[in-house]
């Protein structure tokens, strides 16, 4: 075996295929070891992404009008008929989102540790394919690759909320119609990518007579401005039905509602993000102009997303509902940050992502310990669980407060950056989505005015949180405290990327503004 | 015409096939014997398949007018051949051992009739003159009517024999008069001379353009495609499980491979009205099977609507004619002929030993998961890859088509075909999760236990595990789909 460092990046992506079979198959031992088996298999992924950021610079990443450098790179040939690689490369951006991966890997590990009964082994398996699914997203720089992982990631996620999900309790929306409709609304619109990367590639090949799928030739496509349009069009589909934007996000509140603990904390703190990173990663770069283009009509769908997953947040009975709606909104802020261009608001864009992938995982594992004490998620039979419960109340109410943006915590520097770069930029949309903080802070109180204060409906004491969760609530408290107090490191990881989307959308904003 | 040796062996996998069926014929004249008959066929059909080498070699050669044998020939032959050996070895699993339990009747029949439609299906692939193709069709589809009603006591299967029949032999007429009108117009047969004709300047008659209508809708009889396609989902559900395999499969295959080479010869694209003909059959077929599909409790109803929209998909490189065309039909039908033998497979095994009814209904199927994995696993890798999903063999025969679609600028059918996946998704998902949904106290159908150790049972592991290499690693697929290519021949 050659002792090359880019051979980590194949073997981040197998390590968790490999982990999930093993899982499978330790079923027949015991059953907690394929519970061990998962854990140690996440955890290696995320010392891995550790021992990557501890020896990068992070200087190198994609930037416009020059050879594409990457901190690490790896390329086999996969399909020559078509001239498509196995091309994996990183860069700071893609290491962050490995370790978010990593980490919360471990903690849906963690969570399902008492859920999740039946079928431990096969569970484990479809969880750990999803997480290889996700790093190989991260990670693939052929534009096959990259469909080929976003697509098979949907299979696992389908079983986990299909067969380990929750049906409501009026039996109207059970667990299967919530994952059919999650893998159809992402399969579908994923095809939609698929006609969009094709038609990239087969114009790329009319120009050039190269047949490929690599990343940084396709950069270098030149692009008649309708046909761009049309592209970015259908990348921009399928990452919108996944960020969720709001008219496509119709499938996230009752997927999260109906998945396991796990799949939820997948789902918000992951899945999502994906679909943020293929904005950065792909939509923009390769059609800047385009993007450009389309910067204000993605920023208003953005504002809409804030407010109208507030609203709706605010609105909901069902605990798991809410935070879902949440995530709506706070996705928002993230596409608005994206496409206003500017270098501050990109950068917020990351701390967003994993300020939000973090928070989001909190408040769905409280939703998930929730449960499995009361056995319902209806907030109206909650109330006055304050004095019932032991430490749960109170870390509740940190993540709701961090959900709400609170100073202090990673969530305020994400939307606070966000905001103030897109000031400079759009100030209208700016001043209105800070607006969605006000309703951020009235659908993160109402929970804990109607779940833990009020009336309560029984006198009994419920378990505390034992060792395993407060351990897991307390790491996220610290990590996103940390975040939120010195989130330089992360700044710094992330950079080299940011400043290259800045520089493909800067141009393109500039060239935009001189045809007028 | 003067035949040499090299003749001889260009038509070699014909030739042994149909030396085979001799044997066969005689065998069981001479003895009844379930399992001798099925090892001879066996033989002769890996022989058929070996021969398929040395015609290799002196490819591309026409023998006679009717029958030309090329790269592309011998690539459907050899598909054929291997989809008619699994469902052989489906069918032996299925009409049960001698003296036991399993089909009363007579089973050696079974066999010969299959060789004789599996020789139909090598001259179809091979047909350049449509005198050889309607050849080729007739013994096709003749010996199917009698598979399909081989289990008669079975009223269904003889209600779908008899429905089949009938409408098969309507079906057949339309090509017969619409080969009539070519000739006709255009004074030949040969796929060239008509092609010839159509770029002509008589092309544009009305006799030529009815004519090749006619000869579109006979060979959209068999394909299944809409609005043809009404005989489809009786005919799959009477049939016995391998005849429906052979039926998705190999039959279906033969029909399409000669559609393909008669319109890349006589090229209906130059024609706008055929054209747009065909892409309106793709995208109903897309659409209506797909959406018909939706609601079925009955697995081989099911898997027979999506073959229609499965048909309409591989109508789209039809449509497109050009570049990557062929060579996409060759991937997607491969894959799909995998994927459906796959599927066809498990419900066969499901319903061995033949008791009176095959086990197609969806919920004989719930819970499967969790009584019999390995089964399972194969049917849900067959669903992923009849939907499409990466990681399975289906998703790089869709790629290919959706890659053709682009390529061409067939924005409608790309639509179409988008949307008929979307569609789709809905009911190979309903069919995946009911095998992983928990029903505890349902044990009636069950594969016999020791089904690993079978025959079939070993092939549908083998298949399932190609299906999800070739998803993975399909370069060789793709080398050998590229090498596929139909000869020029004058």
């Amino acid at each position: 075996m050659e002792n090359e460092p880019e051979m980590i990046l194949p073997w981040l992506i197998l390590i968790p295929f490999i982990g999930g079979l093993l899982c499978w198959q330790a079923e027949r031992f015991s059953l907690t070891l394929p519970r061990w088996l998962a854990l140690a298999t996440m955890a290696l992924v995320l010392l891995l992404g550790l021992w990557l950021w501890s020896q990068g610079e992070f200087h190198l990443a994609p930037t416009p009008g020059s050879e594409q450098v990457w901190e690490l790179e790896f390329k086999y040939p996969w399909i020559q008929r078509f001239g498509i690689n196995l091309h994996l490369a990183l860069d700071g951006l893609s290491l962050l989102m490995i370790l978010l991966t990593g980490l919360l890997g471990v903690l849906s590990v963690l969570c399902s540790w008492k859920e999740i009964q039946k079928h431990v082994g096969f569970f484990h398996l479809n969880l750990m394919w999803i997480l290889g699914g996700v790093i190989g997203v991260f990670l693939a720089l052929d534009l096959f690759l990259f469909f080929f992982f976003w697509e098979m990631m949907l299979v696992p996620m389908y079983f986990l909320i299909a067969l380990w999900g929750h049906s409501a309790e009026d039996g109207r929306s059970s667990r299967i119609n919530a994952a059919t409709k999650f893998f159809i609304f992402t399969q579908a619109s994923g095809l939609v990518m698929l006609v969009a990367i094709l038609g990239l590639v087969f114009v790329n090949f009319n120009e050039t007579g190269v047949l490929t799928f690599d990343y940084s030739l396709l950069l270098q496509a030149n692009l008649a401005p309708g046909t761009e349009y049309l592209l970015m069009l259908g990348f921009f589909v399928a990452f919108a039905v996944k960020l969720p934007v709001v008219p496509v996000h119709s499938w996230l509140p009752d997927a999260h509602a109906q998945a396991p603990t796990a799949g939820s904390v997948d789902l918000a703190g992951i899945l999502l993000k994906t679909a943020a990173y293929g904005l950065l990663r792909f939509a923009v770069p390769l059609f800047p102009n385009a993007s450009a283009e389309f910067a204000p009509i993605a920023m208003w769908l953005g504002l809409l997303g804030i407010v109208y997953g507030a609203l709706l947040a605010f609105a909901q009975t069902d605990i798991k509902r809410l935070v879902a709606y949440t995530s709506v909104s706070h996705m928002g802020f993230v596409l608005i940050g994206i496409y206003s261009g500017n270098p501050l608001a990109l950068q917020g864009v990351v701390v967003q992502m994993v300020a939000h992938g973090l928070s989001a995982a909190a408040l769905f594992i409280l939703c998930g310990q929730l449960y499995e004490r009361l056995h319902t998620r209806d907030m109206r039979q909650m109330g006055g669980l304050w004095g019932r419960l032991n430490y749960l109340p109170g870390v509740m109410l940190f993540f709701s407060a961090a959900s709400l943006g609170l100073p202090g915590t990673g969530n305020f520097i994400g939307e606070f950056l966000i905001l103030l770069g897109s000031f400079q930029v759009v100030p209208l949309i700016a001043v209105l989505a800070t607006g969605g903080l006000v309703l951020a802070s009235i659908y993160s109180l109402i929970v804990m005015q109607r779940a833990f204060y009020g009336p309560a409906h029984d006198e009994t004491t419920l378990a505390g949180l034992n060792g395993r969760e407060l351990t897991m609530m307390f790491s996220l408290i610290g990590l996103l405290v940390l975040l939120g107090l010195y989130p330089q490191p992360l700044l710094d990881t992330s950079a080299a990327s940011m400043h290259g989307v800045q520089q493909w959308l800067g141009a393109a904003f500039s060239q935009l503004v001189s045809t007028w | 015409m003067d035949l040499s040796t090299s003749h001889f062996v260009a038509l070699l996998p014909l030739l042994v096939l149909s030396a085979t069926i001799v044997v066969v014929m005689l065998a069981i004249a001479w003895r009844r014997h379930h399992s001798l008959t099925f090892m001879l066929s066996v033989i002769g059909l890996n022989l058929a398949l070996l021969s398929i080498i040395p015609a290799l070699r002196v490819a591309p050669l026409e023998v006679t007018p009717l029958l030309l044998v090329d790269r592309f020939a011998c690539f459907y032959m050899a598909l054929i051949l291997v989809a008619t050996l699994a469902c052989l070895t489906l069918a032996h699993a299925y009409l049960g051992e001698s003296g036991r339990s399993g089909y009363p009747g007579n089973r050696e029949e079974f066999y010969l009739l299959m060789l004789l439609a599996a020789a139909g299906g090598l001259v179809l692939v091979s047909a350049q003159h449509l005198a050889g193709l309607f050849i080729g069709l007739e013994l096709l589809s003749v010996p199917t009517y009698g598979l399909v009603a081989y289990a008669f006591f079975n009223r269904r299967s003889l209600e779908a024999g008899i429905k089949y029949m009938v409408l098969s032999a309507a079906g057949s007429a339309f090509p017969l008069f619409g080969m009539a009108l070519l000739y006709a117009g255009s004074g030949t047969l040969g796929f060239v001379g008509v092609g010839a004709t159509l770029e002509s300047a008589t092309g544009t008659s009305p006799l030529i353009q009815i004519g090749m209508g006619m000869l579109l809708v006979g060979l959209a009889f068999k394909l299944s495609l809409v609005p043809f396609h009404l005989w489809t989902p009786d005919v799959y559900e009477g049939a016995p499980a391998p005849v429906t395999a052979f039926l998705a499969t190999a039959s279906k295959v033969a029909v399409f491979a000669a559609l393909l080479r008669l319109f890349q010869l006589a090229p209906a694209g130059t024609n706008p009205w055929l054209h747009d003909l065909l892409a309106l059959i793709a995208i109903a077929s897309i659409l209506i099977g797909n959406l018909l599909a939706l609601l079925q409790s009955n697995l081989k109803r099911l898997l027979g609507y999506s073959s229609i929209a499965h048909f309409g998909y591989l109508l789209v490189a039809l449509v497109a004619s050009r570049g990557l065309a062929v060579e996409a039909v060759g991937v997607y039908l491969l894959t799909y002929v995998l994927t459906s033998l796959g599927a066809f497979g498990v419900i066969t095994l499901m319903s061995t030993p033949y008791s009176g009814r095959d086990a197609d209904a969806l919920y004989e199927y719930r819970g499967l998961f969790w009584r019999r994995p390995y089964l399972t696993a194969v049917l849900t890798v067959m669903m992923l890859s009849l939907a499409g999903i990466p990681l399975t063999a289906g998703f790089i025969g869709k790629f290919y088509l959706v890659a053709v679609g682009v390529e061409a600028r067939l924005w409608w059918l790309i639509g179409a075909l988008v949307l008929g996946s979307a569609i789709g998704l809905f009911y190979y998902l309903r069919v995946m999760v009911t095998l992983f949904l928990l029903e505890p106290n349902l044990r009636r159908h069950d594969a016999p236990f020791n089904w690993g150790q079978r025959a079939g049972g070993i092939m549908l592991l083998a298949i399932a595990v190609l299906a999800f290499f070739l998803g993975v690693y399909p370069q060789p697929l793709l080398d050998l789909a590229r090498q596929a290519g139909i000869a020029a021949l004058g």
